[in-house]
This record gives structure tokens, sequence and C-alpha cells, in this order.
């Protein structure tokens, strides 16, 4: 019985970790879709993110809750749902940035386009790491530090290729300066997905040494 | 009634025992909330009991040679000055062990019995004081090793992790439990053993012995402890003085359980007798010592970082101190229940005897 409860609890954490690795996936087509203009494709990806959200966000209220009305892992519980909200903290953001682009339908000149894909198959490599890391501290804390430094060089690596875009944005001399403050804001929110994944593996750093017997 | 009275000093100790050193056993469980009181006391209780009546003996047995009280007004007083013993120096925030102030009491018996204390049944006990934290640190560091490799090969998801430390941490602490029955109801009814005033009960064709149900008494006295008073302490160690993990609390738990278990086991003595092996000696040994051993071997697994040798040194002084204090407690109060109150605390010998009746039939005395 009790250990049937554990079991449904890895599952749902694993699924957890699976809607976010897979709104990584959804948001680097999504933006790739949005930058070769294909409207349709790019839509069926904003509505698959929204619903991978509301998944992750079902997932994680039920896992906390679970934690806390079964009193387990009262040690390292608090770390657990910090984790958690941090990391529901990426997908947040890749949703918002995937709604935003629908909204405000910002237009990308033709020489931009492949630097706002690099930059988002970056950020999102950034998740990606992210999410083995948190696999990693779940089942095996002393292979973490394996993937952490990949969060932080794809962090770096994002906030190198963002800076460079922007760069590119204000020396162009066919754009307005409105346009090229506009272009830089979602510059700006593309990158930040890889300043999330970096604050989950901030955390994951201090919870690993706190797991250590 | 009055017998009852002269127990009482040895089920204070017993109730003492069980408040105070039941917390070494399920304290970080209880405090980390990875087991609840209840459950750690009803497990703790019932395994209390079982090992002292099943392997209370041979503990006791040790502390008999060192000093066999025979009176129970004697017997009383020194489970009192033991208590008093214990109840001051904890007062005083000094280091101090039932242990080692029963062993004290009895000593301060014999000193105003005139009676010799078997000194070599006195070294092999303060031996064991020493021995016993430095053999728990060696079992927690080989332990500690032990579950690192464990969870390092086994890869073992946090969430099983929790639900198999806390089957060990209950499993782990009926262990000790029973090993702390076993261990220290010596100091809790020893004294009292060679002036066992209670007959054998036949209960549904079971023969209980006087001692048995002394032991069983003892046992209860322990239980009572641990469901009155030792919640409070269990969090205090839980929340404060270490921190541990629940999986560095297990091994600690566990080395425990062995040390104490080592020490009062009659059948591993055996077992090592056969085998023409070095024995252990039975001997009761100090819970809480036992604990800082096996937190110092976690230490030494960390790689002697935050070792504090000041609390090393404060254990090794209580060796010394808590001894001496006892049987000056015991030998003094042992003066003031004879004489002020008039109670038989030393059985008179045959020649004592006769001197006194002399005495009383030579004229001009009187």
């Amino acid at each position: 019985m009790i250990f049937k409860k554990t079991k449904n609890l890895e599952l749902k954490m694993d699924a957890f970790l699976d809607k976010i690795s897979e709104a990584g996936i959804v948001y680097r087509r999504g933006i790739k879709n949005y930058m070769n203009k294909s409207g349709d494709d790019f839509e069926r990806h904003v509505a698959q993110i929204k619903q991978l959200e509301h998944e992750a966000d079902e997932l994680r209220k039920n896992i906390e809750t679970q934690l806390y009305t079964q009193t387990l892992v009262p040690e390292s519980r608090g770390d657990i749902l910090a984790l958690m909200e941090t990391s529901d903290d990426v997908i947040d953001r890749a949703t918002d940035t995937l709604v935003e682009f629908s909204i405000e339908n910002p237009n990308v000149p033709e020489p931009f386009r492949d630097g706002f894909i690099e930059l988002a198959r970056t950020t999102v490599k950034a998740t990606e790491e992210m999410v083995k890391a948190m696999r990693a501290f779940m089942r095996d804390p002393l292979n973490v530090r394996n993937y952490l430094h990949k969060v932080y060089h794809w962090e770096k690596e994002s906030d190198r290729i963002a800076g460079e875009l922007k760069r590119a944005i204000f020396a162009s001399e066919d754009l307005k300066l409105s346009e090229k403050i506009h272009l830089r804001y979602f510059a700006l929110h593309v990158d930040t997905l890889a300043d999330r994944a970096e604050d989950v593996a901030d955390r994951l750093a201090i919870y690993t040494i706190k797991r250590s017997i | 009634m009055l017998v009852m009275l002269f127990l009482s000093s040895g089920l204070f100790l017993g109730w003492s025992l069980g408040a105070n050193d039941a917390s070494n056993i399920f304290g970080t469980a209880v405090g980390t909330r990875m087991v609840k009181f209840y459950t750690a006391a009803i497990v703790a209780s019932i395994f209390v009991v079982l090992g002292a009546v099943i392997s209370g003996a041979g503990a006791t047995h040790t502390l008999g040679k060192l000093g066999s009280v025979d009176m129970i007004a004697g017997a009383f007083m020194v489970a009192l000055a033991a208590a008093l013993t214990v109840f001051g120096m904890t007062k005083l925030s000094l280091p101090v062990s039932t242990s080692q102030a029963i062993v004290g009491a009895i000593v301060g018996w014999n000193m105003f019995a005139g009676k010799p204390t078997d000194m070599a049944a006195l070294t092999k006990i303060a031996s064991t004081w020493v021995m016993s934290p430095i053999l728990a640190a060696g079992f927690s560091l080989v332990l500690f090793f032990i579950v690192q490799f464990i969870m390092k090969y086994w890869k073992i998801h946090i969430f099983r992790l929790d639900v198999y430390t806390r089957i060990g941490l209950i499993v782990v602490g009926a262990f000790g439990a029973y090993s702390l029955g076993a261990n220290n109801i010596a100091n809790v009814m020893g004294v009292f053993v060679s002036v066992a005033p209670f007959d054998t009960l036949h209960i549904a064709g079971i023969s209980f012995s006087g001692v048995v149900q002394l032991f069983l008494m003892g046992g209860l006295a322990i239980a009572v402890g641990i469901f009155t008073y030792s919640k409070k302490v269990m969090m205090t160690v839980g929340e404060g003085v270490v921190k541990l993990t629940p999986q560095t609390a297990l091994i600690v738990v566990l080395s425990q359980a062995i040390v104490l278990f080592l020490f009062a086991s009659k059948g591993l003595e055996t077992w090592l007798m056969a085998h023409n092996l070095p024995t252990i000696p039975l001997v009761p040994v100090s819970s809480s010592q036992v604990v800082i051993g096996s937190i110092l071997g976690i230490g030494l697994a960390h790689g002697g970082r935050g070792i504090r040798f000041r609390v090393l040194g404060r254990i090794a002084s209580g060796w010394v101190t808590t001894p001496v204090i006892a049987a000056l407690i015991s030998f003094v109060s042992l003066f003031f229940l004879q004489n002020v109150f008039d109670q038989q605390v030393v059985k008179p010998t045959h020649q004592a005897t006769l001197q006194q009746n002399i005495s009383l039939e030579t004229p001009g005395h009187g």
C-alpha cells in the first residue's frame, strides 16, 4: 500500500518533468514556425504549450498536496517544493513568450530570424539539461553536477547570442526605434527562459549538497 | 507496600532512563517527523520491556560481581544515590550517565559496608566505558560507507528512499530499544536482584521468577518514562543538538543498537566462547555516550570536519567525576539511612551479630 502510493508519486514527478521537457520542444518549434511565417503551425504550438502549462500546474499542485498531507520526505520536502515551483516558472515563461508573440505579432525582418531561432534553440538546451539535472536529483544526486555545468554553459551561450542579436537590431538602419525596442523586448523574453533554468540549477546545486548523507 | 517504597528509587531511575535515553534511539526520527511520536513510543516501550526481561541478566550479573547489595534498604539508597547524581549533574549541565552513577553508588555501598570492591570487575566495567563509544564510532564509520555505496549504486528515488528510511528507523529503533532494555535494565534493577523480594509466579503455565518480575517492573518504568517525558527530549535531539539526515540517523541508531547489544548479549558471549574467540564483557554502558561515539563516526566519515573535541573531553571527564560523586553521595546517604532512619542497609555478618549480642549482655552497656 505504502509502496503503491510512493510509486504513484514517482510517476507524477516524472510526468511533471516530462511536461517541462515537452514544453521546451514546443517552444522551440513555435518560435521557428513564427519566424518561418507558418501562422497555423505557430498557433497550434501556442495552444499546445498552454495545455502543457495547465497540466504541469495540476501535477505540481497534486504532488505538493500529497507531500504535505502524507508528510512525505519531511527533510527534503521544502527543497522539492521550491524546485518544482522554480521549474514551473520555466514553463510559465515559455508559454508567456509564445502568447506574447501571438498577441503582439512583432515584425521580425529576415536578417534577424535565424538569430531568434538560434536563441530559442540555445535557451531550450539549457532547460533540457535542467530537466536532466532534476531527474538526477531525484534518483542519482551524485550525477547532478554533470548536468548543472551544462545548464550554466547554455545560459551563458544564450546571453551571448541575445547580446549579439540586440546589437544587430540596434545597428540596423532599416528599422524605426519603436521596432528596435519591440524586437529587443522579444529577444530579452526568449533569453529569459535560460535565466529561469539557471535559477533552478542554482537551487539544485545547494539541495544536492544537502541530500548527500 | 514497604517493598514498593524501597523499589521506588530504582523505578525512578527507570523512568528517568526512559525519559532521556529513548531519545537516543528515536530522537532524530521523531524530531525530523520521519516517525510519529506515538509509533516510536509504542515500539520503544514494547522492545525495551522485551530486552529487559529476555536479555537483562548478563549485564546485571557483572554489576552483581562489583558489589552485591544485600539489604533492600541499602539497594534503595544505592539506586537513589545514582538517581540524585544523575539529577544533580544534569541540572549543573555536566556530562553524566546512569551506568557510571550506579557503579559509583555500588562502590560507595562497598565502602560503607567495609567490603572490598572487586577491582577486576571494576576495571572491566571502566574499560567498557572507554571502549563503547570508540566501538560505536567504528561501526557507524563502516555503516556510513556501506549506506553510501548502496545509495550510489542502487539509485533509489528520493520518495522511495524516504519510505525505506522510515521503515528502517522503526525496525532499527526496535532493535535499539531491545538492546537498551537488555543493557541498561542492570542500572535500574541490578542492585535489587540479590534482595528480590518476590516469589516465583506461575501464570498460564509460565513461571516468572522474582528477577524477571523485577526486570518487568523496571522495563515498565522505562516505558512510562518514554510515554510521559521523552517527547520533549526527542524534539530537542531531532531539531537542535546535532543535525543528521534521516539516513545518517539510521546509521547512528543502528551502530548504537549493535554496541548496546554486544555488551548485553549472553547468547553472543556463549557463541564466542564456543568458537574460542575473545568475549565481550556484559556491562551496562551509557547509551548517550555510545550515541556520541556513533555521531563521531559520521564526523570521521566526512573527513573529521566539525568534530568538537571539547565535547569528547567532557565525556572522558564524566568517566571519573560521575562514579566518584555517586560513591560519595551513596556513602553519606547510607550513613544517614542507617543512623537517622534506623534502617539496616548492610546485612550483619555472623561475627558482627555475635559481637552485638555480647555487647548487649555485658553489664555497663546499654
